[in-house]
Formats: structure tokens, sequence, C-alpha cells
């Protein structure tokens, strides 16, 4: 819908394409990457009782901008024995593939970057990006550390890949579908909808639904943690063990790509996880445009609802950082293939069989 | 079997313990004291700077000889029979010019070893402890209220008094002498 509203205003499809792929990046992902180092680090610090960032603007706010500024004035070091062109290319990657899957998910009804009829597979496909990205920075890098970082992830990554698409199988084989548009519209109107209570309706088997959505919800969660590298899956960039992992070699903007790719892979999987469990953009309980009969205001609520779940899982994945320790690399295994994954397997059995009912 | 959803039991339920922990202690004030804006109240004996009160000092020495570092130095001169040097607050007379009073607190431990034999107590320890400098040239103190031409005057002026004396004494031998010279003869 932004689409067909910019390619009428501008009159070229070219520019309207151009526009509708860029407003993500600025008017979401860059205040949000801004935005959620800034709050990591206050969430952090007064897990700690600490406080955190405080002298630059109000309790530290700009604290990330004044951290860019001096990001963007460091020297890019680039040590002899690197491979250049893969080393160059690593940090664009690892953002492509993260940016690539925000195309698919639908901010709200009216802006999706791209609405894909498979926008889940298409999401799952993409997020493989960062596999390639992180082997290529770590071979890149021409450093043990980064080597054993780079190593560890795509281990991690291609491992976790599993009980997530297997939770994801079985929301599709529930809804039938893998548009996440068409997914978030079925779970319109009340919380009671969402499909981590079953979908919509009153039948039977939305009641048998919800142990294996819950279950279902706890899997999917801990393994989109682990595919984006984050504590207590963060064996990649542990830094009492690897320096920075793959990124050790990296300075100046090309590591403020990985940082910004990191935080943006967080938001990526939490909107994913929100869309597929928790309504996506839909509210939970009615929208305000519907009940004062202002219809432009419900796109706008939608963001509001898309942002706030988004965050709320962005800041669980915070809690759990600062909360559980580093798993080390045979409990990060047993946890994905001799916990994970007979689970998920199990839990695709038994929605398999609900659904026949 | 039942060990396995032992273990993923106790997983879950030990994962939910540690959120609640952190998840109180989000709300726990802060220990952080916001310190130039805020400063942490220091014991009362604490050392840190010291200061020369130096209406008081009679410039005896003696805590230069007590500082561990050699960080004092106090140079003196006679002061003439003739000036008044005025008191100290205990009613003591100054007897001497006190013409500097150098502290180098590059060099001070802070050990506060010259506090306990100063006679009138003008040296003491302050709450100041942020005086950092770029120029270690820049840490050495100078406590003395004599202006350095008012210090080589001083100097001077005693200079010419002990000249004038040894004068006089020299006249003096000069004038004894051929008496005690006769008296051998005799």
């Amino acid at each position: 819908m932004t689409y067909d509203f910019f390619s009428k205003l501008f009159g070229s499809d070219l520019i309207a394409a151009l526009i509708q792929s860029l407003l993500p990046l600025f008017i979401f992902i860059l205040p949000y990457a801004l935005f959620a180092v800034w709050w990591e680090r206050k969430v952090s610090a007064h897990m700690q009782d600490r406080l955190g960032p405080m002298r630059v603007g109000w309790h530290g706010a700009l604290q990330t901008i004044a951290d860019i500024l001096k990001l963007f004035q460091k020297e890019d070091i680039v040590a002899s024995s690197i491979d250049k062109p893969l080393f160059n290319i690593a940090p664009v990657l690892m953002f492509v593939g993260t940016y690539a899957a925000f195309a698919a998910i639908p901010f709200s009804s009216v802006f999706i970057g791209s609405n894909l009829d498979l926008g889940v597979f298409f999401i799952v496909a993409v997020s493989g990006f960062s596999v390639a990205a992180i082997l290529m920075a770590g071979w890149a890098s021409d450093n043990k550390y980064s080597l054993i970082g780079a190593m560890r992830s795509a281990a991690q990554i291609i491992s976790y890949e599993i009980p997530t698409i297997l939770v994801i199988i079985t929301i599709v084989m529930v809804t039938g579908t893998l548009n996440l548009t068409t997914l978030s519209e079925m779970q319109t109107g009340h919380f009671w909808n969402w499909m981590i209570l079953g979908g919509p309706g009153s039948s039977l088997s939305k009641f048998l639904l919800i142990p294996s959505m819950i279950l279902g919800f706890g899997i999917i969660y801990i393994s989109t943690l682990a595919e984006v590298n984050r504590t207590p899956f963060d064996i990649p960039e542990a830094e009492s063990e690897l320096v920075a992992g793959y990124h050790t070699e990296y300075s100046g903007m090309k590591f403020a790509m990985f940082f910004l790719a990191e935080y943006a892979n967080m938001l990526a999987v939490s909107s994913v996880v929100a869309a597929l469990f928790f309504g996506g953009y839909q509210s939970p309980c009615g929208y305000l445009g519907n009940l004062i009969g202002l219809k432009w205001l419900i796109p706008i609520e939608q963001i509001f609802w898309f942002t706030a779940k988004g965050l709320f899982f962005v800041f669980v994945q915070m809690w759990l950082r600062w909360t559980l320790p580093r798993l080390r690399v045979d409990q990060l295994m047993n946890t994905c293939w001799k916990y994970l994954i007979p689970l998920a397997f199990v839990n695709l059995i038994i929605i398999g069989l609900i659904t026949l009912i | 079997m039942i060990q396995y959803f032992k273990n993923i039991y106790s997983a879950i339920a030990t994962i939910f313990i540690g959120m609640k922990i952190t998840f109180k202690h989000l709300f726990v004030p802060a220990v952080t004291i916001q310190y130039p804006d805020v400063k942490p109240k220091l014991p009362d004996r604490e050392r840190n700077r010291l200061y020369v009160n130096f209406d008081d000092c009679i410039g005896c020495d003696q805590c230069a000889r007590a500082c561990p570092v050699e960080c004092i130095t106090v140079d003196t001169v006679k002061g003439l029979p003739t000036e008044d040097l005025g008191k100290t607050s205990q009613g003591k007379k100054k007897a001497l010019w006190v013409t500097s009073f150098t502290i180098d607190f590059a060099k001070c431990c802070y050990c506060q070893l010259c506090v306990f034999p100063c006679p009138t107590e003008c040296i003491y320890m302050t709450d100041i402890y942020e005086f950092s400098e770029y120029e270690r040239s820049n840490l050495i103190y100078n406590f003395s209220i004599l202006t350095p031409k008012e210090a080589e005057e001083k100097k001077a002026n005693y200079a010419r008094f002990e000249a004038e004396k040894a004068a006089e004494k020299a006249a003096k031998a000069a004038a004894a002498t051929p008496p005690a010279n006769a008296s051998k003869e005799q």
C-alpha cells in the first residue's frame, strides 16, 4: 500500500521501490538500533545495581550517537595478512542478511516491504546469510580466535535452525499459510485469537493446541536466541575465551556494521516470533481507531503494537543475557540435539494429530 | 527417561528463578555515586593535601625533618633583634623569617608524620584530593608569604647584621689583644 502511494506520488516505479526499500531502515531499524544499544546498557546496568551511561543527554540517551561519532572517526585497521575482499564484504553481507529478513515482516497492515506468499520461508532462508558472513569474517581475519568463533557460530546457527523450522512447520500446519500478513490478519480481534492461545475460532482443537503452542513458543524462542548469538548462546563471540570472536579484527564502521546487524537481528527474530505466536501487528484488545471511527488511526496503532511486541521480546533477550551464564559448546549442542529437536518433533506430531481432528 | 524430564523441568525452573532475581534488581536503587557531581563522604581523619597555616609557622623545620620522603623544604633566616616578626596564635614570639616553605606533592606520601611534630599545629591535612596537574612542577606548592624579593632582603639584612657583628667582635678583639700582650711581657 505504501508502494502504491509512492509510485502515484513520484510517477515512477523505480523511485517508489527505492524509497519503499529504504523506509524500514531509516524509520525503523536505525532508530531502533540507537535505542536498543542504549537500552541494553541501561538494563544491564540496573540489573547489576549500577546506573549505566548517565552523562550524554537525559540519562545518557544520546550515548549511542556519541559512540557512533567515535566509531566514524576511528581508523579502519586492515592487517597485512588478511583476505581483503572477503574481509570487506563480510560486514555488509551480515547486515544484508538481517535487512533482507525485514522485507517480509509486516510492520502494519499497510506497510510491508514485500508481501511474499513464502514470507516465513524467505526469512528462514535469508537469515542463513549470516552464517556465510560470519564464516567469511572469521576466515578472512586470519586470526585463530576469529576462526574458532566463526566455526562455533556456523555449527550453532545450523543446529538451531532445525528446531526453529520444526516449530514454524507446526504453525504452517495449523494456519495453512506461509504469508506473514495473512498469518497476522488471521490473529486479529483480541488476544485470545493469537496463535499462542491456539489461534482464531473456538473449536475443541483450539484448546487442545494451547499446551503445544506454548511448548512451540518456548522452543522457537530459545533457538532464535541461539541463532542471533546472544547470551547464553554467545560462544561465537565469547569475550572471556575468544577476544570478540569473528569480529575481533574489525574496527571502526565495519565493527559498527556487525553491531548494527546483531541488534537488527534481535529485532528481526523477535518480530517473527511475535508475528507467529503473538498476532504480529494486531492489537491485543481491539483498536481505538475502530472505537472512535477513525480508520487512518488503525495502521499507526498497528505500528505501535508491532514495535511494542518486538521490543518486549528484545527486552526478554536482554533480560536473559544478564541472567544466564554462557553455555559450553557441548552443553549447547546437547540442548539443541537432545532436548529441543526431539521436543520439536513430538510437538510437530501432536499438532499434526490435532489438526487432523 | 524420568531424568530427561527432570532435567527439562530443573532447567526451566532455574531459569525462571534467575530471571526473577535479575528482574527484582532492575528496581533496586543503584549504588553508583555520580562522582564529579556527587562526592562520597570521606572519613573524619582522611589524609589528603597538606595545608600550612603560615601565620603560625615559626620555621622550626621539624616537619621537614619528620618527612620520610623529604618533600618539605624549609629555609629560614634569623630575624634582626630590632624587627618585630609577630606572634603565633598561641602567643609565642617568632624568631625566624621563613624565606621559603615548599611541599612537593608529587613526592608526598600522605603519611601525616609531619603533622604531629609541629609545635604550633600549623601544618595539617585538608579534605582536598583533586589537585592533579599537567606539569609536575605545578605540584610544588610554596606556602611562604614572603615574596622572593622580600626573602632576599631578609637574607641580606641578616648577612649585613652578621657582618657588622663580626666586625664589632673583631674590633673588640683587636682592642682587647694589646693589654694581653703587655701582661705577658710583664
